[in-house]
This record gives C-alpha cells, sequence and structure tokens, in this order.
C-alpha cells in the first residue's frame, strides 16, 4: 500500500469525495506505523483523521490533508493539518461541545477529535476557512 | 462503488465488514439490510466488525441505525468482534453506542440471538391465563 | 579543546614513557575514593585499559573525542561507565577514575619541567575534563536506559490477566495505578476477553491503597470498553476508604456492579451463567 512513498516527506491527498476520507485513513495509517505509535494511539489518530476528513467534505465543501512526521527530539509523532475554504465554524466553543451538530450527524466529530490526539489547532473566518492541525506523540 | 455482502444461515442474517468503508458504502449497506430482513424473514443480524481497525462515528451510527430498523422488522441486531483498540477509541471519542447488543465472537452473538428468541416466546406463553393457575 | 599533533605527542611520550608508574599512581588515587568496593585488580586491569586506549589515540597525532579515531577510547570510556553504572557506583565515584588522571599528570609534568610544562599542563586538563564528561554522560545513559528497563518490567509483572472459570477472567490490581499502568492493565484485560473468548471479567483493586479521579476514569473506561465488545465487568474489593472517595468525588459508577470481594464476585458471574455452586452437606457419623 505504501511501497515506494518516501514518508519523510510530507504527504498531501485531497478531500473531494468519500472514497478520498477513505485515502486519508489509510494514508495516516501508514504514517503512523511508520512513527511506531502503539497499536491504541494508531486507532485513536486514525478515527480522529476520519472524522476531521469527513468534516472537511461535508461541512467545508472539500479541500485538503497533508500529513507529516514531525519530531521534538525526544519522540517522534504524526502531525496532520485539514485546509478547506469553506465558510468557516461560526461560533466555535459551540462546534466544540459534545452533540452539537449542524449537519444531522452525532456532533462528536470535532469534540471526539479533539480527545483523540495530544495537540490540537483550529484557525477559522469567513474569509479564509478552516484549518485544522493535530498531532499525536509516540510514547 | 463496493458492497458488502449478507449472507443467510439459517434464521440469521450475517454480514461481516471486509472492508474499509466509504460512507456511501455504509449507508447503502443500512439499506440492502433493510431489505434482506423483509425478504428473508429472519429474526437474527449479526454484524461482524472482527475486519475494522476504526470504527469513527459515522460507521457508529450506522450501526445504531441498523439496530433500529431491525428493531422495527422484529429482527434482534448484534454487533460481534469489536477489537479492544477500536471500544478503547469509542469510548475516547464518547460513543456509547445506546441500543446496539455485542458479542465477543460470532458464535456468542448467536447464542444471544437464540437467547432473545427464547425470552420472548417463554413471555408469548406466559400470556396464556392458564399457565397463572398452574402456579401455587 | 582538541590536542593538536605536537601537544598529542608529548602526551603519548609522557604516557608511554612512565606506563608503569602512571597506571600505578592512578590505581592508588582511585582506589581511596571507591572504598575497596572493587578489587585492586580489577581496578588496575581497567586503569591499564584506559591508559593504553589514551596512550594510542595520543600516539596517532591529534586527539579529538569526536573524531573517528578516537573510536577506540571512546568505547573505553563507555566500558567503564557502564560498568560503573551497573554495579550501582555513584556519578562522581565513577567520574573520578578518570579526572584522577589530571593529578598523575600535573606531577609529571612538574617533574619533567620544560618550557612548554604550563601549557601543556592546561592542554592535558582540558582533554581530561572533556573525557569526564563524556564518561558522565554514558554513566547516565546507562542508568537511563536501566530504569526504564525496569519500569517496563515492573508494568508486565503487576498487571496478570488470570483465567478464574471457564469465560471468567481477573484482574487482580496491587498497587498503586498511575495513568500509563492503569491503560495498559485496560488493554491487555480487553485483549485476553477476546483470545479466551471470556464474556465475564472481574477487577479485583483489593490490593489498590488510593483511588483518584483519574484511575477511577480509567477503571471506568474499561467498563464501558469491555461492554461495546460484548463483555461484562465486575469490580471488586472496594475499600472502605475507596468507596468514601469515589463517592466524595462525585464519580458516577452507574450500572456497573461491585462486590466486597473477588469469591462474591466470581459467585455473582456463575450464578448469572447458570452454574450451580452447591454446599456440601456436612457429613453425619451414624
Amino acid at each position: 500500500m505504501t511501497t515506494g512513498v518516501d514518508l519523510g516527506q510530507p504527504q498531501a491527498q485531497a478531500i473531494r469525495s468519500d472514497e478520498d476520507v477513505v485515502r486519508v485513513r489509510q494514508l495516516v495509517r501508514s504514517v503512523a506505523v511508520a512513527v511506531k505509535l502503539s497499536l491504541v494511539d494508531q486507532t485513536k489518530v486514525v478515527t480522529a483523521a476520519s472524522e476531521l476528513a469527513r468534516n472537511t467534505l461535508v461541512y467545508g465543501g472539500g479541500g485538503s490533508v497533508e500529513v507529516v512526521i514531525v519530531d521534538n527530539g525526544r519522540r517522534k509523532g504524526v502531525q496532520i493539518v485539514f485546509a478547506d475554504s469553506g465558510p468557516g465554524i461560526p461560533d466555535l466553543d459551540l462546534a466544540l461541545t459534545d452533540g452539537y451538530t449542524t449537519g444531522g450527524g452525532l456532533g462528536l466529530g470535532l469534540s471526539g477529535a479533539r480527545r483523540l490526539v495530544d495537540e490540537f489547532e483550529i484557525e477559522t473566518s469567513a474569509e479564509t476557512g478552516t484549518r485544522i492541525t493535530v498531532t499525536k506523540w509516540s510514547r | 462503488m463496493e458492497r458488502v455482502p449478507i449472507l443467510k444461515i439459517g434464521d440469521i442474517l450475517l454480514v461481516s465488514i471486509q472492508l474499509d468503508m466509504s460512507d456511501q458504502t455504509a449507508v447503502q449497506l443500512q439499506e440492502d439490510l433493510a431489505e434482506r430482513i423483509v425478504d428473508t424473514g429472519c429474526h437474527g443480524v449479526i454484524i461482524d466488525i472482527t475486519a475494522l481497525d476504526i470504527v469513527d462515528s459515522f460507521v457508529g451510527r450506522m450501526l445504531s441505525t441498523i439496530a433500529s430498523i431491525s428493531k422495527v422488522l422484529d429482527a434482534e441486531t448484534v454487533v460481534v468482534g469489536m477489537r479492544p483498540a477500536v471500544a478503547i477509541t469509542l469510548v475516547e471519542l464518547g460513543l456509547s453506542l445506546n441500543g446496539i447488543r455485542t458479542a465477543l465472537n460470532v458464535e456468542r452473538g448467536m447464542e444471544l440471538i437464540a437467547a432473545a428468541r427464547a425470552d420472548e416466546l417463554d413471555y408469548q406463553l406466559d400470556d396464556d391465563p392458564d399457565a397463572e393457575t398452574a402456579t401455587p | 579543546m582538541a590536542l593538536n599533533a605536537e601537544e598529542s605527542g608529548r602526551l603519548a611520550a609522557l604516557l608511554g614513557g612512565h606506563a608503569e608508574q602512571v597506571t600505578a599512581r592512578w590505581t592508588e588515587i582511585v582506589t581511596g575514593s571507591l572504598r575497596g568496593r572493587l578489587s585492586q585488580a580489577e581496578l588496575r586491569r581497567q586503569v591499564q585499559d584506559l591508559h593504553s586506549a589514551i596512550a594510542t589515540t595520543a600516539g596517532q597525532g591529534v586527539v579529538d573525542l569526536s573524531a573517528e579515531s578516537s573510536g577506540e577510547l571512546r568505547a573505553a570510556l563507555t566500558e567503564l561507565s557502564r560498568g560503573r553504572a551497573r554495579q550501582g557506583f555513584s556519578a562522581s565515584e565513577t567520574t573520578i577514575s578518570i579526572f584522577a588522571l589530571k593529578d598523575v599528570l600535573a606531577e609529571l609534568v612538574q617533574k619533567d619541567g620544560g618550557t612548554n610544562a604550563l601549557h601543556d599542563y592546561i592542554a592535558f586538563s582540558k582533554l581530561v575534563d572533556e573525557l569526564g564528561l563524556f564518561t558522565f554522560e554514558s554513566f547516565v545513559r546507562t542508568r537511563e536506559s536501566l530504569i526504564a528497563d525496569q519500569a517496563e518490567q515492573l508494568l508486565e509483572l503487576s498487571t496478570p490477566v488470570v483465567k478464574l472459570w471457564e469465560g471468567v477472567v481477573a484482574v487482580p490490581l496491587v498497587g498503586t495505578l498511575d495513568s500509563a499502568r492503569a491503560q495498559v492493565v485496560m488493554e491487555r484485560l480487553l485483549q485476553t476477553l477476546v483470545d479466551t473468548g471470556s464474556p465475564y471479567a472481574i477487577i479485583d483493586i483489593t490490593g489498590v491503597p488510593a483511588v483518584d479521579t483519574q484511575v477511577a476514569q480509567h477503571i471506568l473506561k474499561t467498563v464501558v470498553a469491555a461492554r461495546l465488545m460484548g463483555a461484562d465487568c465486575i469490580i471488586s474489593g472496594i475499600r472502605p476508604q475507596i468507596a468514601q472517595t469515589i463517592v466524595a468525588l462525585g464519580i458516577e459508577f452507574g450500572d456497573i456492579a461491585t462486590k466486597a470481594s473477588l469469591a462474591d464476585a466470581l459467585r455473582h458471574v456463575l450464578r448469572l451463567t447458570g452454574v450451580e455452586t452447591a454446599r456440601r452437606q456436612p457429613r453425619r457419623d451414624v
């Protein structure tokens, strides 16, 4: 699945359809395996990526994702950046509340994904769209 | 788009999800399953997710919906084979899969369905007024 | 901090020319600091190894600890500090074996006199400092990896999952539960449920001295995760103080079954699975 891919380089993937969400999951998993995350941590970060990729597709009207290996000197980690040029998130606090949804989902995408990763940053505005950066470190 | 196969074994429909489903495939499975329950008159559905390495909120919701739909169609749904890492992640995600019965493996799932059916039959017998007088 | 070719040459001559004297004096100084915890013969051997490693490296020209040519010297220093770390010597007891060389060299340089005496002594002294620091670093690294290994072994040892009955497994938790250990326990318990196909698990916390919010959360999450997989957990051995803490912290155990002892929990599970536990009739003599 990942033969011939240089994982040292950032991996980019467009998010335009359902199938792209599946590809994002596979991409994140291969990188998570490469930095030797534990099985539970792999599962957590892939699940978070799945939620956020779906949000990018459904609420951001599509966008792109970039996966990169990061190293803070002591530990390695996976960093994933989701970017879209959609309408942005008007009320961030509300969007991060469990159970809140505008799209008919369970309202766990954003809030749940935040609990599954170690670092979670979000920048959003009506002009530039939404950019979410998440990081999961190996233990 | 790929489709998830549905097998009929006796009175039970067995769905073994072997691929990383796109959301569309998941929705299709939901529809296919409802149709098969009605067509076959089965009273039990086993969804085997042993091969799934993640369950996100979308798949979680699909499982809940399938359980609710089959309930309406008088069939019991049991989700079997969830991996430990998946279960831990779901707990962290905040997804409780309310209303879904679960079992460790297909065999236990079948036992669970059989027991549920037996309970239901017992219950119907208990309704019989003559049975009441038999107990002292 | 490296020695240039000229200085190296003089160092090599100094060490090589007085080999016996140097190692003897060196050993003598180090012996005093170790208070007889290492045999004289072994110490002498170590000092001779170091002496020859330094002399050889100096004999090759420039002495630079980070250079490729100093591989043998680095290996000798690493071996020394590793051995000391394993034997439980302190950091200063280890590094003094290197710093002792300074005293030896000071005496030698003084005796030889010569026009370069002061210059050489400063250069040699800097080199010894560098060697000492290197030794100290590798000492710390060895200790760190020892601690990491032990922590891992402790995790392995302290989280057994045992089969109690057909379809019933138990984890007797003993000792303080921190987040990392709770996580290991959680994963191992859940994996055992899958491997053995057991629909019941008993988490016994008789041996846990205290429960804080985080630990209680971990136990609760384990129970919920097990339920998602189709297994039921019973918590047993909750001591009075822990029960009070749980209530005081406002932790909701909800509909999770709790039993006073492991025996009660097992009886509870057996009743659920329909196993009859009969009390044997006392035998009556006729």
